[in-house]
């Protein structure tokens, strides 16, 4: 095996395993969206209208709130220093800890995602434009976040930091997805503008998010 | 194989640790890293390892690969045993044979039953006692071969079985012309060249 396939493979038998952690965004995910319509009310329209911004607000939240097991775990038990000096460069362990990350805990967000449109009273259009959005969004999501992850990975109470780190960077995805999915829903042919422009994401963050993460982590061995 | 330092000078939080520190191991010698709590021994390993920078000074590995950095010919056993709880003791193994690559030594399910911890092969790693995630680490050493071993506190939480055993490992390694740095309160249980660090106190 080769050593990226093997640390894929262990982050998603880690992720996988009890106590993991990779269902805790899912069902963050779950309950955002479920308390939702219950506060709200039975407004059926309102829901319908709101509900891909919903979906985007709650899938975004999720991914954030796991973000930190991508490198406090290896960092506090010592596998970063190994990670570190092994004979793979950094930033391509980087990005395959994100690959699995990306598919422990969005992979999880997108197969619930059409469950939870039912209960927003999304019609089919309007809830594959969401799928589609965050298979195209939640790599940016993801990869610009490891950048937060492995800023604050080396700092005290780095947790707190990662959010105010990683926020403003996720509010353009957050943006473009939205516009995506409501163009989907609404049927108006603008879909197809924001959809590349979050893919355009996706793909700047696939190239800076390794090398970013990489520089800060060996920027901030201690 | 040489490994060399020549003035190196630690700093660490602007303090500085140790300063213009010469250091010399041949192959198949071994360096004992004593002094005091606080007087830089595992700051030395780190930097050997090239975890930490080196505020002035160098080290270097002469006689080797020179396409590889110091680093990537060391195996660092550090107090943090790089050990996933939820992983049993064969995957964590088997991940850093995977993942370290380069030249295998041992089987895995040999070094396993080398360290003694054979028949746990297929328990999490969360039921291990200390000594026993000593004996992981150490079976990581063999399984894949790096000709410079950096020991921080081998001898740290292990039984008199399990020293002997370390004793054997670190003959073994020497013997086949690697050489070990190892920071050490007690006795080494081998012969080794001593480095004392701030001084006699």
């Amino acid at each position: 095996m080769t050593p990226l396939a093997a640390v894929i493979r262990r982050d998603l038998l880690v992720a996988l395993r009890v106590g993991g952690g990779a269902l805790i965004g899912v069902l963050f995910f779950l309950s955002v969206v479920v308390l939702i319509p219950s506060a709200i009310g039975p407004d059926l329209p309102l829901l319908k209208r709101i509900g891909p911004a919903i979906l985007w607000l709650g899938a975004m939240l999720a991914s954030l709130l796991t973000l930190d097991r991508l490198f406090t775990a290896d960092h506090d038990d010592g596998t970063l220093d190994l990670i570190v000096m092994s004979r793979t460069p950094l930033e391509l362990t980087c990005l395959a800890k994100a690959l699995a990350h990306w598919i422990a805990s969005s992979i999880p967000l997108i197969v619930a995602t059409p469950v939870l449109a039912l209960m927003l009273n999304l019609d089919a259009a309007a809830t594959l434009g969401v799928i589609l959005t965050l298979v195209a969004g939640t790599p940016a999501l993801t990869l610009t976040g490891m950048i937060g992850a492995a800023l604050s990975v080396t700092l005290r109470r780095g947790g707190l930091l990662l959010p105010v780190l990683v926020l403003p960077l996720s509010i353009p995805t957050l943006i473009f997805g939205v516009v995506a999915s409501n163009a989907a829903a609404s049927g108006q042919p603008l879909f197809g503008a924001p959809l590349s422009i979050l893919v355009a994401l996706s793909l700047f963050a696939l190239v800076v998010g390794p090398l970013a993460a990489a520089a800060s982590l060996r920027q901030g061995l201690d | 194989m040489r490994l060399a330092g020549s003035d190196v000078t630690c700093v660490r939080g602007g303090r500085e640790v140790f300063a213009a520190l010469n250091f010399a191991v041949q192959g198949g010698e071994a360096l004992a890293v004593t002094g005091r709590n606080g007087a830089g021994k595992s700051s030395l390993l780190r930097l050997i390892a090239g975890l930490l920078a080196a505020e002035n000074g160098s080290i270097c590995l002469e006689g080797s690969d020179s396409q590889r950095t110091l680093g990537e010919h060391c195996h660092f056993l550090g107090h943090r045993d790089a050990i996933k709880p939820s992983l049993t003791v064969m995957e964590n193994l088997q991940f850093w044979r995977d993942f370290l690559g380069g030249e295998s030594g041992e089987a895995a399910d040999v070094s396993l039953d080398g360290a003694g911890i054979g028949h746990l092969a297929d328990l999490p790693a969360a039921y291990l006692s200390a000594g026993q995630r000593r004996r992981l680490g150490l079976a990581r050493l063999v399984t894949v071969r790096r000709p410079v071993w950096l020991l921080d506190e081998p001898t740290a939480a292990l039984d008199s079985h399990a020293q002997s055993l370390l004793t054997r490992f670190m003959t073994t390694h020497l013997q086949t012309g690697g050489l070990i740095v190892a920071a050490t309160h007690d006795v080494l249980g081998i012969p080794a060249r001593e480095l004392r660090i701030g001084g006699a106190q």
